[in-house]
């Protein structure tokens, strides 16, 4: 069987590169990591490839703000296969820095003008630590399998979420566009630090209404075995393998 | 005529004009290594070139050459009334330690930019820590960046390139509550250098994408006008790349980023004292994103092998990047090819310029284009501007006219060492007072207030702001479980994304002990670092170790015989743990003189010892909170009547006491059968007595795991101390263990003498200390940990 091609687009500053290639290794996809110069030249094209992800890092410093140059680069050079990567239903992903690129380039929550964006914690700092989120009910297949809870680290300084207006969340709600939600440790409304930068709606993560294309501000590529679980080695049980590897693992299947 | 070279007259000049030439160009060369120069040219019958000046100063300088390490040094010890005279030379009896030692785990040591120990049959691990103590007082922010972004390319010029896995950061502050009024001139206030230094670390090293995952945080006041900022980077590199050589007539590449005036004099001034004159100029300006786009190609470039040799371009520029690489053989440089960030700049700068994000690579003619090509593919500047050529000479030109030509031979071995003289008077064994104060009621409240103490206190609101687990390697997490309510010992990484085998990185650092003696200080640091990545699940007999000593005025006989006695001692308890000194750094002179007064004040001599340990499974790493109620408690090592220097006697002004003494013949055997205990998965929480003693171990431990414990002071093994003694002694050798009830018979048997049982985990959240049959005091976990992380809050 051949194993489905992921591109993982990389570009200076983009730092979850390598772990985000391991993640689909241990998945069973065969992932390769390319410069963004590669498809700029065309020696790369996206359309042979089976899904297209956009790690965590700090893409051009984040100058500007977070992700911003990505989002001009990417609709300059890749806007219309990108559109039509997403029309096969084709999985695109973004973490951290991903998801401030998707949410930018108005990819999510749907393809249009950018309605919503990942301002700065309320912390108004950097902050990396380890969130409960809620698994929320929506069309994306990467769930699957999925308890109500989870945890996921995550680290960022720009990761609060906002939204242009009431109405916009509303859409997003009723559409069931919310991938995960920050919580308590028991599935309840969560305060800082357990909604770590202010996020409206405490959401963390936003899915297509086709549940395709899907963006988060957690990192699953850091959590891929129980060992890294803060409560591996504190006695608790972790969680068996850790559900960012089956995050992958639900990508790579629905490939194939 | 010369168009761009400007000529030094020094054959002419006497010694006070060799000394003004030297002092106003910023050389900081003292009058007998200008007369060796003026000797030299003297020699050759021509009178040097301003670029040739310069090149001389930056690679004689401290900095660059460490001449106080390389010289010898005639040494008086006064103890108890005796004299006792020896000739020592402290890099050398550094090197002792790792000579006699001759271990396998050792790959490379003291000759590359960092020390390479073996980490399995493929790969080795690199690890350096350098000091950005000048430029950060100056300019915190910039200072502590290009500090972090400085160390990185020693791991990238380790080898044929090293892969970064890891940050660690260590600073010394004056104290935060420092009256703004009574600073000198030029003195920032210790507040602002903790924030500019800690967001500087934050911002370089997270845009790099390495894990910054263990570190520490020392406020004295000394530190107020002098503070210490020590960076730290751990790599992985394939064994097979670890050697390196120039070879003849290959090409000078020069990497990434461009050349500017920044950092100019870099190295010269971080060599002398600071006042309220200096120039920020001299301060390097960093870009991360621009060495992160050189470290992805150059690891690609080192991948496929295309280059013989490389080296970072840090303090001395190219001066001394391409000096020492082409120091063999011989250099020839056309300085206008080098990429400036803007014209005009003079020849001489252009060489010295500290400019950030450079590296200079030593490759062969036919990889030549595949190289360039590689880096143009993704923008990183690569532009050729020299060959190394079989002359012994360093050559350089500047638009075809020679603005320097020297001899190898005479700019590296040409240094005059000093013969130096130094001096330590033994204090003698201060006595040891006994606290008056102390009442049995108010212990819980001692407790309380040490928790706080601003050298204990969590340091989470730091840690949380560095990316401490990109790249998917950190297993051990510098803080304890989802909600940060412990600390941890030491970082354990996993290298290897299919691999299970990991190590473990700690340090030890206690300017405190130092005070009171330089010789127990450095053991206790050696002990310290050792204990640290034990606890975690290391190996003791397969670790390694790195010394940075930063220390005052060495001019000063006292302040050198401090220094000498520090030495020593490591050499003694390295020697004795087995533990190799695999790279190390001085960083001297730091001491500030009040421009209006002329005060001078030193900083407490200070050693960081960095510690790094193979981990044969992470699964098996052990963490310090505690897991579950009714697990026993353990006490592994002796407690003795050891408060100098203690947080206790420090927070409630206690003054004298004796020091704590390591003793080795007793813990190093004793950490070897822990170590076993460890890797059989028989020990669930681990946690070693340091800084606050017992009572602060085990208060972590019971914030860390949100549970209490039941202990009986007594069980403790001692020769009969005071209460007092057995909560708040810094006695070295200790850890605090838990272990399942059913595995008791195993551990005791396997621990033998060096163990006793205190107690037990209780669910309750109690922590309940009994003393004499009775209970002593009791103190609830929630409140410690409570305690324990009000720190640091502004």
């Amino acid at each position: 069987m051949v194993k489905p091609r992921v591109l993982i687009l990389r570009v200076a500053g983009t730092n979850c590169d390598n772990e985000t290639e391991w993640a689909f290794r241990l998945a069973g996809a065969e992932p390769e990591r390319v410069h963004i110069n590669r498809i700029k030249r065309g020696e790369k094209k996206i359309c042979d490839y089976q899904a297209l992800v956009i790690p965590g890092g700090f893409s051009y410093g984040d100058d500007i703000s977070a992700g911003k140059v990505l989002v001009n680069e990417i609709k300059h050079n890749m806007g219309e296969d990108i559109d039509r990567f997403t029309g096969e239903k084709k999985p695109l992903i973004g973490i951290c820095n991903g998801f401030q690129v998707l949410v930018k380039a108005g990819l999510l929550p749907w393809q249009g003008k950018q309605v919503v964006s990942l301002g700065w914690n309320d912390s108004a700092r950097f902050e990396d630590r380890w969130v409960y989120l809620k698994t929320e009910k929506n069309a994306s297949p990467f769930l699957k399998g999925f308890p109500s809870v989870i945890k996921l680290p995550v680290a960022h300084a720009e990761g609060k979420f906002t939204v242009d207006s009431g109405t916009t969340l509303k859409k997003i709600e009723d559409g069931k566009l919310v991938f995960f939600r920050y919580c308590s440790p028991d599935g309840g409304d969560a305060e800082y630090p357990h909604n770590p930068n202010g996020s409206a709606g405490a959401i963390a993560g936003l899915t297509s209404a086709n549940g395709l294309i899907v963006g988060m501000m957690p990192h699953p590529e850091r959590a891929l075995l129980k060992c890294f679980y803060p409560d591996a080695n504190e006695g608790g049980d972790g969680e068996e393998d850790g559900y960012g590897c089956r995050f992958f693992r639900n990508i790579v299947e629905y490939i194939k | 005529m010369p168009e761009y070279a400007l000529e030094m007259n020094i054959i002419g000049a006497g010694d006070k004009e060799l000394l003004e030439i030297s002092g106003k160009n910023l050389l900081a060369l003292n009058l007998e290594e200008m007369k060796a120069v003026k000797k030299y040219f003297t020699g050759i019958g021509r009178n040097p070139t301003d670029c040739e000046l310069e090149t001389i100063a930056q690679t004689w300088s401290e900095h660059c050459c460490h001449k106080i390490f390389r010289s010898d040094i005639n040494y008086t010890e006064k103890a108890n009334g005796k004299i006792r005279e020896e000739k020592i030379n402290l890099l050398g009896e550094i090197r002792k330690v790792t000579e006699k030692l001759d271990s396998d785990f050792c790959v490379s040591v003291f000759k590359d930019n960092a020390g390479i120990v073996k980490f399995n049959d493929e790969y080795g691990i690199a690890f350096k820590v350098e000091t950005h103590n000048h430029p950060s007082a100056l300019e915190p922010y910039g200072g502590a960046g290009t500090g972090i972004g400085g160390v990185i390319r020693d791991i990238l010029g380790a080898g044929r390139g090293a892969k970064p896995i890891m940050n660690t950061d260590v600073f010394c502050f004056g104290l935060p509550d420092a009256d703004y009024k009574r600073l000198p001139e030029g003195v920032l206030h210790p507040r602002r250098i903790f924030r500019g230094v800690v967001s500087g670390v934050r911002d370089y090293g997270n845009r790099m994408g390495i894990p910054t995952a263990n570190g520490a945080i020392v406020f004295d006041e000394g530190y107020q006008k002098n503070c210490l900022v020590f960076c730290g980077t751990v790599g992985i590199i394939p064994l097979k790349n670890v050697e390196k050589k120039v070879m003849e007539d290959d090409y000078i590449v020069v990497i990434g980023g461009k050349t500017g005036r920044d950092g100019i004099h870099g190295a010269t001034f971080s060599s002398i004292q600071m006042d309220a004159n200096v120039s920020t100029n001299v301060v390097q300006i960093g870009n991360p994103i621009v060495e992160k786009k050189m470290m992805d190609v150059l690891l690609t470039a080192a991948d496929e092998g295309l280059y013989n040799f490389v080296t970072d371009c840090g303090a001395g520029g190219l001066s001394s990047a391409v000096g020492e690489m082409g120091s063999e053989t011989g250099a020839e440089v056309m300085l206008e090819k080098v990429p400036l960030k803007y014209s005009e700049l003079l020849p001489w700068e252009i060489w010295i310029s500290e400019s950030q994000e450079r590296m200079v690579l030593s490759v062969p003619g036919k990889n030549l284009k595949k190289l360039l090509e590689l880096f143009a593919s993704e923008d990183v500047e690569a532009a050729i501007i020299g060959q190394f050529k079989k002359t012994g000479k360093l050559e350089i030109y500047y638009k075809n006219e020679a603005v320097c030509s020297l001899d190898m031979n005479f700019l590296h071995g040409g240094v005059p060492l000093r013969n130096l003289k130094a001096q330590f008077a033994f204090p003698g064994k201060a006595e040891y007072r006994k606290d008056a104060d102390a009442k049995t009621t108010d212990w819980p409240a001692r407790i309380m207030k040490l928790l706080t103490d601003i050298n204990i206190t969590s340091r989470e609101a730091v840690i949380t702001q560095y990316d401490h687990e990109v790249q998917a390697h950190t297993v051990l997490k510098p803080l304890a479980g989802m909600e940060h309510s412990g600390p941890s010992d030491a970082a354990v990484l996993k290298p290897l994304y299919g691999d299970y085998r990991g190590i473990a990185v700690g340090c030890g650092i206690n300017p405190f002990y130092g005070r009171h003696d330089p010789y127990m200080m450095a053991g206790c640091c050696i002990e310290e670092a050792l204990r640290n990545i034990v606890s975690a699940g290391a190996d003791p007999g397969a670790a390694a170790i790195l010394d940075n000593f930063c220390w005052g005025d060495v001019n000063d006989e006292e302040n050198l015989g401090a220094l000498a006695r520090c030495v020593k001692g490591c050499r003694d308890f390295a020697l004795k743990y087995k533990l190799p000194f695999i790279s190390g750094k001085d960083s001297l002179n730091n001491f500030f003189v009040e421009e209006k007064t002329g005060v001078e004040t030193s900083i407490p001599g200070t050693l960081l010892i960095s510690a790094v340990g193979i981990v044969g499974d992470i699964r098996k790493t052990v963490s310090s909170s505690f897991k579950r109620g009714g697990n026993l408690l353990y006490i592994c090592g002796k407690t003795r009547k050891e408060m100098g220097g203690s947080r206790y006697y420090a927070v409630f002004g206690i003054e004298g006491g004796e020091v704590s003494e390591p003793v080795p013949s007793k813990t190093l055997p004793m950490m070897r059968k822990l170590h076993c205990c460890i890797e059989v998965g028989m020990v669930k929480s681990c946690h070693d007595c340091s800084d606050g003693g017992f009572i602060i171990a085990l208060s972590e431990m019971a914030a860390g795991g949100g549970r209490g414990a039941e202990v009986f002071l007594d069980r403790m093994i001692s020769d009969d101390v005071s209460p007092e003694a057995l909560l708040f002694s810094e006695s070295q050798g200790r850890f605090i263990v838990e272990i399942d009830r059913t595995l008791q018979g195993d551990f005791e048997k396997a621990m033998g003498k060096n163990v006793s049982m205190i107690g037990s985990v209780a669910e309750d959240g109690e922590i309940k200390v009994f003393y004499g049959g009775e209970k002593l005091f009791s103190l609830s976990a929630e409140e410690a940990e409570k305690a324990w992380r009000s720190g640091l809050q502004w």
